[in-house]
C-alpha cells in the first residue's frame, strides 16, 4: 500500500485544468483503478469512459503520462509513482468532460467505407470455403477494438486536424479488413484515394506503436492499400517493376 | 415546459446494442419499420464484445454426429429441465443458419481443414460445437452485426439510458430516457418496444460484468407490469481471475479448458475426477489419458471432468477451497502450459489458441500462461432468469413489449452451456426483431403521452442532483454488492436470504436519499444513483425467488437443501408487482414436452 498522486484533467468543452488527487494504491492496480478510487471517495462526477476493464473494449482510451493508452491494462508497477501520475483525454477530438471525448466522428468516417459485399456461395447450400492462413490475414484487422489511440496520434488529425479529408489509420484498418475478406468483391480503391485521404499519411508508424491490440497497421494495412492505390491510378512501369519484384 | 425534453418517434424502439438488439435492429429495419436503437455505452462496446469462446450451433463442421436433436438435448440436461422447451428447440434448430447468416455478414471464423467453419469443446455440449475466432469471438460478433446494422437506415442513439417505459392500460407505448453528454431527456413514442439490455452482473461485487449490467431491462419490465422469471438462476463461472485484487472477477474463458487446461488444487491434484455428477457420469472421461484424447479430437474419448457443467465446476473449486487445498490467493489453479507435454511448439500454440488469454494474465497479472499456471475462482457472470417472453414472438406479458437476449427468461433453464448465449442473441433477437415490427405495423398511430407524467419523470430523475445534500450513492451500490455476494450468492440459506432482504429494503431507504454532486454533464455519480433503483428491484427478485425454491438445481445451491428435489423439477418461480406494489412471488408449472422431444432426450443420454 502506497500513497500515489494523480493529475487528472478537469473540465468541459474548452475549460479545464488539471486537478491533483492522492489516493491509496494496491498490488496489480491499473490506472483505472485509481481513477475509480477517486470517483467513489472524491470525485463522484469524474467524467471516465469505461466497460470490460480487460482490454477488449477500447472504451477507456486516454493519455498516461502524454503516452495514449488504455488506462485498465496499464499497471500502476509500470509508472514511475514518485512522480504524480498525469491522465489527460484524447487530444484529437473534441473534449466533452473531464476524461470522456466526442469521437462520434470516427463512427461518421466508418459509415462512408463501402461494407462488406461477399462473393457468390462456394456450397450449393449457401456457405463458403476459406482458408485458414487467408482467414488469419483479414483477422489481424478485425482485432481492432475502436479505441482510437491511433487516430488520436496520428498528426494528420491531431495537429492538422484533417478530420473532413482523412479517415485516420483506424478506419485505414477497417478498410483493410474489408479489402483483405477473403470472400469481398467490393472496390475501396477509388474511394480510398479520392474520399478517404490515404495520400495524407506519411509513414510515420506513431499508429502503430500505439495500437493496443499489436495490428501493425501501417506496414499491413496502410502500405499494402496505398500499393493497391497507386496500381489502380498511377504509372503502368511501377506496376510492372512491383511484379518483378513479387517474383524474384 | 416543453423544453424539458426532446421526442422521437419509432415503430420499433431496441433499448440495448449488443447482438441481441443489433439483431433485432436489423430485423425490424429489414421489413421496413422504423427503427431506434439506444444504448447506455458507445456502439460496440455492450457486454456482447467481451464474450471469448465461441457460438453454439450444430452444424457438424468438425463431428458430423453433431445436429439440433443432440444440441437440444444438452441444452435442456444443461438447464436441468427446467428450459422452455420450445424456446431451447428454437435454438437448437435455428442456430447453424444463424451463424451463417452471421458469415455472410462479414463475420470471419477460424476454420478446418477442408475450408468450412471451425467448431470446438465447450462445457456440457457432446461435440465441438462452438463457431469461433480464437477466444474474442464476441468482438467479431458485435463488429460485424455494428457494421452491417449501420447501412440500414437505423437510428442509434449512443450513451443514453432508459429509465422508464411509459405504459397505456397494458401497451407500451413509450419509454423515458437520459443522454450522458449533457444530461439531457429524450421521449421515445413507439409502437412496439423491444428490450435487449442484458444482465445484473453487477448486483455482486466479484463479476465479469461491466457497469452497464445493473438489471435494467428486467426491472423496466417488472416496473411495467411484466412477468420475471427464473429469478433465482445466476451463474457462477468456475474460472474468473483471482489475483491481483484489482483484477478479481475478470473471466477467463472456459476455451482453456476446451483446449486442455486443467484444475489443480494446492496438492497437484486434478480434484475434478472426483463427484461427478450421476447425469453426465456415462459420458465424462476416467482417466487423464483419456481427457486429453478428448480435446484432441478422439471421437471415442469421453470428455475431461473439468469440462462438466459450469455450476458442478464452480462448486468443486469452492469446495477445494473450502478443505483448505486452494491456490495461494484462493481459488484454484488452471494450467494449460502443461500440453507441453504432449505437443511440440506449446507456447506458439496457446497463443494462437488463446490469444486475449495470454495478454490478459500477461499484462494484468503477469504470469505467462505458456509457462505457467493461472489461479481462478467463480465470478458471477450471467443471468438465466429474466424477463418472462412468449416462446414464439418472444413478447413479454406486457403487450407490444418484447425481449430478448440475456435479460430474456427461458431457454437455459437452471443452468446455460457455454456458448449458447451467443447463438441465443442471433436466434430471439431475429425473432423478437420480426414479431415487433409485425405487431408495430399493425398499429396506425403513435399513442398520446400525457407530458405531466414525462414531466415528473424528469423531476425524478433530476432528484439527485438537485438535492443539495444526501448519500453516496457508489457507498451504497458497493454495500448492495456485499450484502448479495455474502448471502445470495453461490451457496444461499434462508437465514441468509432473509438477511439480505431485510439489507436491500435498508438500502432502498438510503437510495431515496442518494446525492450526486456536481451537474448534469456526464456525471457518473448521477448515473449510478438512478441505475441503484433497477439493482435493488433484481436483488430483491433474486432473493424471493431463491428462497422459495427449497432444492438446489444448476446455479441455484441451497445449503439447508443441497439436493435436487423431485418437485423442483416440475415448476418455474414467477416474480412480479402486486397491486400493492410489492413483490410476489408464484410457482407456475414447467412448460411441457412434447412426446418427439421427451424422445430427443431419452436417444441422447
Ligand atoms: C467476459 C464474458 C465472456 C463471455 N463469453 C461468452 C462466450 O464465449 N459464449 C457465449 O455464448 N456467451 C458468452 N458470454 C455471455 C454473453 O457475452 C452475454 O450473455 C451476451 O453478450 C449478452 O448479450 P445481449 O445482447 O443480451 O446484451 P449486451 O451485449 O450486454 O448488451 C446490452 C445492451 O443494452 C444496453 N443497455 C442496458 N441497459 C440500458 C438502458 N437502461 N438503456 C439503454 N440501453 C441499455 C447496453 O448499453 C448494451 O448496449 C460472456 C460474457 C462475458 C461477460
Ligand atoms: S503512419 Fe500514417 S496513419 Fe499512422 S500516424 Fe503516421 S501518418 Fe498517421
Ligand atoms: S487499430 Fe489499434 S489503436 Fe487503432 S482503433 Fe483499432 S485497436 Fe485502437
Ligand atoms: S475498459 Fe474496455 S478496454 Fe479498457
Amino acid at each position: 500500500m502506497a500513497q500515489v498522486t494523480f493529475n487528472i484533467w478537469r473540465g468541459e468543452g474548452n475549460n479545464g485544468s488539471f486537478k491533483e488527487y492522492t489516493t491509496e494504491v494496491s498490488e496489480g492496480m491499473v490506472v483505472l483503478d485509481a481513477v475509480h478510487e477517486i470517483q467513489i471517495e472524491q470525485a463522484p462526477d469524474l467524467g471516465v469512459r469505461w466497460n470490460c476493464k480487460a482490454g477488449k473494449c477500447g472504451s477507456c482510451s486516454a493519455e498516461i503520462n502524454g503516452m495514449p493508452k488504455l488506462m485498465c491494462m496499464t499497471r500502476l508497477s509500470s509508472l514511475d509513482l514518485e512522480k504524480p501520475v498525469t491522465v489527460e483525454p484524447m487530444k484529437a477530438f473534441p473534449l466533452v468532460k473531464d476524461l470522456v471525448t466526442d469521437v462520434s466522428w470516427n463512427y461518421e468516417a466508418k459509415m462512408a467505407i463501402k461494407p462488406f459485399k461477399p462473393r457468390k456461395p462456394d456450397a450449393p447450400d449457401g456457405t463458403w470455403r476459406m482458408a485458414q492462413e487467408d482467414v488469419e490475414r483479414a483477422q489481424e484487422f478485425r482485432k481492432c477494438i475502436e479505441c482510437f489511440l491511433c487516430q488520436d496520434v496520428c498528426h494528420v488529425l491531431r495537429d492538422h486536424h484533417e478530420h473532413d479529408k482523412y479517415i485516420g489509420p483506424a478506419m485505414l484498418v477497417k478498410a483493410a479488413a474489408f479489402e483483405m475478406h477473403p470472400l469481398d468483391v467490393e472496390n475501396r480503391i477509388p474511394d480510398l484515394k479520392n474520399e478517404h485521404g490515404i495520400g495524407f499519411c506519411n509513414i510515420t508508424k506513431c499508429c502503430t506503436k500505439v495500437c493496443p491490440e499489436h495490428i501493425t497497421i501501417t506496414d499491413n494495412a496502410i502500405i499494402p492499400l496505398k500499393e493497391s492505390v497507386v496500381d489502380e491510378f498511377y504509372d503502368p512501369l511501377t506496376k510492372l517493376f512491383r511484379i518483378f519484384k513479387s517474383k524474384k | 415546459m416543453t423544453d424539458r425534453y426532446t421526442t422521437h418517434e419509432y415503430d420499433v424502439l431496441i433499448i440495448g446494442a449488443g447482438g441481441a438488439g443489433l439483431r433485432a435492429a436489423i430485423e425490424a429495419a429489414s421489413m421496413g419499420d422504423s427503427v431506434g436503437v439506444v444504448c447506455k455505452s458507445l456502439l460496440g462496446k455492450a457486454h456482447t464484445v467481451m464474450a471469448e469462446g465461441g457460438m453454439a450451433a450444430s452444424m457438424g463442421n468438425v463431428d458430423d454426429r453433431d445436429n439440433w436433436k443432440v444440441h437440444f438435448a444438452d441444452t435442456m440436461r444443461g438447464g436441468q429441465y427446467l428450459n422452455n422447451c420450445m424456446m431451447a428447440e428454437h435454438h437448437a434448430k435455428e442456430a447453424a443458419s444463424c451463424v451463417h447468416e452471421l458469415e455472410s455478414w462479414g463475420a470471419l471464423f477460424d476454420r478446418t481443414k477442408e475450408g468450412k467453419i471451425l467448431q470446438r469443446n465447450f462445457g456440457g455440449h457432446k461435440y465441438p460445437r462452438l463457431a469461433h475466432v480464437g477466444d474474442r469471438t464476441g468482438l467479431e460478433m458485435i463488429r460485424t452485426l455494428q457494421d452491417h446494422g449501420i447501412h440500414h437506415g437505423i437510428d442509434f442513439h449512443m450513451e443514453v439510458t432508459v429509465t422508464n417505459l411509459l405504459i397505456d392500460g397494458n401497451k407500451v407505448v413509450g419509454a423515458f430516457a437520459y443522454e450522458r453528454e449533457k444530461g439531457r431527456f429524450i421521449l421515445f413514442k413507439a409502437k412496439a418496444i423491444v428490450i435487449a439490455t442484458g444482465g445484473f452482473g453487477r448486483a455482486f461485487k466479484i463479476t465479469s460484468n461491466s457497469w452497464e449490467y445493473t438489471g435494467d431491462g428486467q426491472t423496466l419490465a417488472y416496473d411495467a407490469g411484466a412477468d420475471l422469471l427464473d429469478m433465482e438462476f445466476v451463474q457462477f463461472h468456475p474460472t474468473g481471475m483471482v489475483w491481483p485484487p484489482s483484477v478479481r472477477g475478470i473471466l477467463v474463458t472456459e476455451g482453456v479448458r476446451g483446449e486442455g487446461g486443467i484444475l489443480t488444487n494446492s496438492e497437484g491434484k486434478r480434484f475434478m475426477f472426483e463427484d461427478v455428477p450421476p447425469l453426465y457420469r456415462s459420458s465424462t472421461a476416467d482417466n487423464e489419458e483419456e481427457g486429453w484424447r478428448y480435446v484432441t479430437g478422439d471421437k471415442d474419448a469421453n470428455r475431461p471432468p473439468e469440462l462438466l457443467t459450469r455450476d458442478h465446476v464452480a462448486r468443486k473449486i469452492v469446495k477445494e477451497v473450502k478443505a483448505g487445498r486452494g491456490s495461494e490467493h484462493g481459488g484454484a489453479y488452471l494450467d494449460i502450459a502443461w500440453i507441453k507435454e504432449k505437443i511440440k511448439d506449446s507456447e506458439t500454440h496457446i497463443k494462437k489458441k488463446l490469444p486475449s488469454m495470454y495478454h490478459q494474465f500477461k499484462e494484468l497479472a503477469g504470469v505467462d500462461i505458456t509457462k505457467e499456471k493461472m489461479e481462478v475462482g467463480p465470478t458471477t457472470h450471467y443471468a438465466m432468469g429474466g424477463i418472462r417472453v412468449d416462446s414464439e414472438t418472444q413478447m413479454t406479458t406486457v403487450e407490444g413489449l418484447f425481449a430478448c437476449g440475456e435479460c430474456a427468461a427461458g431457454l437455459h433453464g437452471a443452468n446455460r452451456l457455454g456458448g449458447n448465449s451467443l447463438s441465443d442473441l442471433l436466434v430471439f433477437g431475429k425473432r423478437a426483431g420480426a414479431h415487433a415490427a409485425k405487431f408495430a405495423t399493425a398499429i396506425d398511430t403513435f399513442s398520446a403521452i400525457d407530458s405531466k407524467e414525462v414531466d415528473s419523470l424528469v423531476t425524478q430523475a433530476l432528484a439527485p442532483v438537485d438535492r443539495t445534500e444526501g448519500e453516496n450513492p457508489y457507498k451504497i451500490q458497493q454495500d448492495l454488492q456485499e450484502t448479495m455476494q455474502d448471502l445470495a450468492g453461490i451457496s444461499r440459506s434462508e437465514a441468509g436470504l432473509n438477511e439480505a432482504m431485510e439489507h436491500i429494503r435498508g438500502y432502498a431507504k438510503r437510495a431515496e436519499n442518494a446525492h450526486a454532486p456536481g451537474n448534469r454533464e456526464y456525471n457518473p455519480g448521477w448515473h449510478t444513483a438512478l441505475d441503484l433503483h433497477n439493482l435493488l428491484t433484481v436483488s430483491e427478485a433474486m432473493c424471493l425467488s431463491a428462497e422459495q425454491r427449497t432444492e438446489s438445481r444448476g446455479g441455484h445451491f441451497r445449503e439447508e437443501y443441497p439436493e435436487k428435489s423431485k418437485e423442483g423439477s416440475t415448476y418455474n418461480t414467477v416474480v412480479r408487482k402486486a397491486k400493492d406494489g410489492s413483490m410476489e412471488v408464484e410457482r407456475v408449472p414447467v412448460v411441457p414436452q412434447t412426446d418427439e422431444m421427451k424422445q430427443i432426450i431419452e436417444a441422447n443420454e
